[in-house]
């Protein structure tokens, strides 16, 4: 018996973009017709790498692309990427939820997926009807369940509510108790999503505690996706760094990360150029770039270079600039004062190069939107959200569950200390 | 490691297997279309159950008259129909009491449009769940069949209940004979028949919603071409043919015959239904089969 538990050869995973309507009989039975004759997809030859910021010229994707990895036993294995990278497909077919397009996977072991928990729950059943469907459906068989049925109980804290129907439960509890069911699921494979970003902190820090446990205690494979990074590094000796569809990376998880975020950065400083008529402008955004973007212990400084047109002479003009949510809401705005930027001839283009000092925010993903104008509410030119950045890490060092906006965008400093 | 062993699945002897490695389970894009995978769904048997049971409870809790309902609903049904159908219309009953008449045609009836009804939207209705943990999706299909039989089981009762006051009345026509021997039978070529119809529809619907547009009222159409309403002996002429190619006509008819003693019956019916049933199943089979690995992507 070899010590491998999960062996992914050459996997590969075909998508058809946009919806499925007229058009797609005709396409499908061309494919029918292909397979027929023994040759290949005619679509899937034009399916492109993955990349969802760039509008493509087919409808067909690969999310996953020619991905390959060994899990051992024993290992807990951690897959990061950027939104859309293909890690929940990857996921997914390793779950037997969907296929894969080609490639294969080996399995050496009885496998149990989490990507969501309380699957199943049917609000009109009570808790313990609950227990007994969501557990066979996760795959344990009744006795299996009831002889840990107190255990999960125990562990959820419902006691009081198990003859209840689920949907009298307060969210919290309705999370508990799912939670509780599959924590004592015992595969010798366990793969997890982002469960963990459901729930409060003390719940996940159970969640996390639970799958710590269930890794170094018993010894299993768990492979772990998350975009917390200080949960990845915690639990995970390697990682993979997925990449619009490919393994980009893979090794000790605190290189993997290392990686990712360099990579991050790059990537989110993107450039912004003004495409439209220049013969009316009369003060105007050419360009603008993200230059840098460093954090310190206490803020976080970004540098942008912006290029404006002056035609016009406009007194007393000023910029602002926004910094937006992936919601569009405005967080904060800053007014950079330049004395210079009032002064300038018609006919010219200037460069500015603009710094922002950010507290320390929460990551996520956060806009730039560039206002120019005369006094008060004139508005001359008005640029919205061009520039995109994204926080990958947490301001909050070793921080063990994930950030929500919930309790607001900005971690400011703080300490404490025995006050004597 | 007797456990992991429960899942293992030959490597196709297509593709060289060079590792000599045991694996317990091997992911790939296409397997054997008839392997169904049987093993697995017998490792899940509780979860059918617990299905059926959550159909059960979830549909008559907080009603008042709960399980009632599977009374009142073909009672009604029957009392309209020997309303419409028998004063109005004055349609025949081979001289049988119209409530039992009605009733037996009904029973049978629902039990087959419901089966099919509930399966063809298997994966519609259960895109949530399946997206986000595999167990055997014929579980599902299997828990309708289940779940309805147990439905069947009771409107039966209600249909025996009638059926005997008639019977000891007496002077009603009735005429029960040997076949009634045949019912378990009946019962399984029709459970199978919308079983394996009801795969079909649900693997096309999770592509082309169009099919699900199409069941709804094709199966209240399908109704009217079979002898729910109307005895097949009073049909002559081209549409007899029409209404024999229908594989329920056979079924209800036998039905009626055994129990009421008129009706039309031929063993040639009902192989032709029986065959018709396999043949069915297996495409069901198949088709379900290939979609149950992917249908996430499109549904």
């Amino acid at each position: 018996m070899s010590d491998i538990a999960i062996k992914v050869e050459n996997l590969g995973k075909l998508y058809r973009l946009g919806e499925v309507g007229t058009g797609t009989i005709s396409q499908d039975l061309n494919r029918w017709w292909a397979r027929v004759r023994g040759k290949e997809d005619p679509f899937a030859t034009i399916g492109e790498t993955n990349d969802r910021t760039s509008k493509g010229t087919s409808d067909f994707v690969w999310s996953l692309k020619d991905v390959n990895f060994e899990v051992k036993k024993g290992e807990v294995l951690g897959i990061i990427g950027r939104n859309g990278a293909g890690k929940s497909t990857l996921l997914k077919i390793l779950s037997k939820i969907t296929a894969p397009t080609t490639g294969k996977i080996k399995i050496d072991g009885r496998i149990a997926s989490l990507l969501e928990v309380g699957t199943g729950f049917h609000p009109e059943l009570t808790g313990r009807e609950n227990i007994f469907l969501n557990g066979a459906i996760l795959g344990m068989s009744k006795a299996e369940i009831r002889s840990k049925f107190d255990e999960i109980v125990d562990f959820s804290g419902v006691e009081r509510y198990i003859d209840t129907p689920v949907k009298r439960y307060s969210s919290g509890m309705y999370v508990r108790l799912a939670f509780a069911v599959s924590a004592f699921l015992e595969p010798e494979i366990l793969i997890v999503d982002e469960v963990l970003a459901v729930g409060d902190a003390e719940f996940q820090k159970k969640c996390l505690g639970r799958m710590k446990d269930v890794s170094v205690n018993d010894g299993r494979t768990i492979l772990f996706v998350s975009h917390d990074m200080s949960a990845i590094q915690r639990l995970c000796t390697q990682s993979i760094l997925l990449n619009k569809g490919v393994v980009g990376f893979s090794g000790y998880t605190g290189k993997v990360i290392e990686k990712y975020l360099t990579e991050n950065h790059q990537s989110a400083s993107l450039k912004w150029k003004y495409k439209g008529d220049m013969s009316k402008v009369s003060l105007k955004l050419i360009s603008a770039e993200i230059n840098e973007i460093s954090a310190g212990e206490k803020n976080i400084s970004i540098e942008i270079s912006l290029t404006y047109f002056h035609n016009l002479i406009h007194k007393d003009s000023f910029i602002a600039v926004d910094l937006h949510d992936s919601r569009e809401n405005v967080l904060m705005q800053a007014l950079p004062t330049l004395d210079k930027f009032l002064k300038f001839r018609s006919n010219e283009y200037s460069n500015y190069k603009l710094s922002i000092e950010l507290p320390p925010l929460i990551p996520g993903e956060y806009f730039v939107s560039f206002w120019a104008g005369s006094h008060n509410d004139q508005t001359i030119d008005f640029e919205n959200e061009i520039l995109r950045f994204e926080i990958v890490e947490s301001p909050t060092e070793g921080r063990l569950f994930p950030h929500t906006t919930d309790h607001g965008y900005v971690v400011p400093f703080s300490s404490i200390a025995p006050n004597n | 490691m007797d456990s992991t062993n429960v899942l293992t699945k030959p490597e196709r002897p297509t593709l060289p297997s060079v590792e000599s490695e045991e694996w317990t389970e091997v992911i790939q894009p296409r397997t054997n279309l008839l392997d169904l995978g049987l093993k697995d769904v017998w490792r899940y048997r509780d979860l059918v159950m617990l299905f059926v049971r959550r159909d059960f409870v979830s549909t008559y809790k907080q009603t008042v008259l709960g399980p009632i309902w599977f009374f009142i609903q073909p009672l009604l049904t029957t009392i309209t129909y020997v309303i419409i159908f028998g004063n109005v219309a004055k349609l025949s009953t081979d001289g049988l009491p119209m409530m039992v008449f009605y009733l037996s045609g009904i029973t049978i009836w629902n039990y087959f449009a419901q089966t099919l009804t509930n399966t063809s939207t298997v994966f519609r209705d259960n895109a949530g769940m399946f997206g986000k943990v595999y167990f055997p999706r014929l579980t599902m299909p299997l828990s309708i069949v289940i779940s309805n039989l147990v439905r069947f089981a009771i409107q039966f009762g209600l249909f025996v209940i009638v059926w005997l006051y008639y019977l000891l009345k007496g002077g009603s026509g009735i005429h029960p004979n040997w076949f009634i021997a045949l019912t378990p039978v009946l019962i399984i070529i029709m459970g199978l028949m919308s079983l394996g119809l009801g795969m079909i529809f649900s693997a096309m619907t999770t592509k082309y919603r169009d099919l699900a547009m199409l069941l709804a009222f094709g199966v209240q159409l399908l109704m009217y071409a079979t002898p729910v309403i109307y005895p097949l002996s009073s049909i002559t002429g081209k549409y007899r043919l029409l209404i024999l190619a229908n594989p329920m006509t056979s079924i209800v008819e036998s039905f009626r015959y055994a129990f009421l003693g008129s009706g039309t019956f031929a063993w040639s019916y009902l192989v032709y239904s029986l065959a018709f049933t396999i043949v069915i199943l297996l495409t069901g089979i198949i088709i379900f089969n290939r979609v149950q690995k992917s249908f996430t992507d499109t549904v």
